[in-house]
């Protein structure tokens, strides 16, 4: 079986993100007024081939964790669909 | 002691560390490629360095993709072995990647790339690389990264200070800390830190280029003399 994750990886709430601060501090240069926050993480697509969902979800689990976020700065969340040859 | 010089893809600061230690330090040192997957040259008295450099192009994040390069294998065994492992800039990166050091290296407060002089205060003297400085001496020597804000949870700052963990932090000429002195806004104002064994080294800032006085610059030579005086740790 064939799957697509879509992992979203975003900085902890608590800690600083220097590029969505400063994203959000020149909103006014477009003109746009009222934002109040915006923080910056990575979306990641990833096709995998796998038995069983089981076995999709682990190895996603399993990449996130090892590389794809660092958990002591990072928190990840994904959605995972089959797809169709 | 020998000293190894890990090649990353990406690896810039490699051919300054072999310089200073081969031809300012006069000892036996050798490149390692990446994809080694051995050190059999190398035993507990001797000492892998991780230069700085850009490894995979800090895709990711820094030193995350270098973290599961063939030759960690090696290198995470050599330090449980009690070796030296002494990782500057993005060495530190990948030693903290790899969980051979606490806490992680953020993107710089201020979002830039910082290249210029920084003064560091001697936190300890108790490390392979400070042991012939003096408490609380001040050096300067030169920064040159964009990802360099340490951050570590309440409980490991704790324990890096109870366990006396850090071997430098940012300060201005007089060696006092302030907010206008810390460069990228690292937690504690910390440029270095060492492992709870003392023989994982990581550092934000780069002595070797601040070596030789053709450099204009000595004040890097202490970490190297001090390095030369430390004795293997016993394995286990």
């Amino acid at each position: 079986m064939k799957f697509l994750a879509e992992i979203e990886v975003m900085p902890h709430k608590e800690l600083l993100d220097p590029q969505g601060k400063t994203v959000a501090n020149n909103m006014k240069n477009l003109d746009i007024h009222g934002v109040e926050d915006v923080r910056i993480g990575k979306h990641i697509l990833m096709r995998l081939e796998a038995a069983s969902e089981a076995e999709a979800r682990e190895k996603v689990d399993t990449a996130c964790k090892k590389l794809l976020a660092n958990i002591i700065m990072e928190t990840y969340e994904y959605a995972l669909h089959p797809i169709s040859e | 002691m020998k000293f190894g010089v890990v090649v990353f893809p990406g690896s810039n600061c490699d051919d300054d560390m072999v310089h200073v230690l081969g031809t300012v330090m006069g000892q036996p040192v050798q490149k390692l490629w990446h994809k080694d997957t051995t050190l059999p040259d190398f035993g507990p008295g001797d000492c892998i360095v991780l230069p700085g450099g850009f490894s995979y192009g800090d895709y990711l994040r820094s030193g995350a993709i270098a973290r599961f390069s063939p030759i960690m294998e090696s290198v995470v065994a050599f330090a449980e072995q009690g070796g030296l492992v002494w990782g500057i800039c993005n060495g530190f990166q990948v030693l903290c990647e790899a969980g051979l050091l606490p806490g992680v290296l953020l993107r710089n407060t201020n979002q830039r790339f910082t290249c210029k002089n920084a003064y560091l205060r001697t936190a300890t003297t108790r490390s392979p690389i400070t042991r012939r400085l003096k408490p609380g001496e001040v050096l300067r020597i030169p920064i040159a990264h964009a990802d360099g804000r340490y951050y570590a949870d309440e409980a490991t700052l704790e324990a890096l200070q109870a366990n006396d963990q850090i071997l430098f932090q940012y300060c201005d000429a007089e060696g006092r800390l302030s907010e206008a002195a810390n460069p990228n806004g690292s937690l504690l104002h910390i440029a270095g830190i060492c492992n709870t064994r003392r023989n994982v080294m990581g550092m934000m800032p780069h002595p070797e280029r601040a070596a030789e006085a053709e450099l204009g610059n000595t004040d890097g030579r202490g970490l190297f003399e001090s390095l030369l005086e430390a004795a293997p740790l016993p394995a286990g």
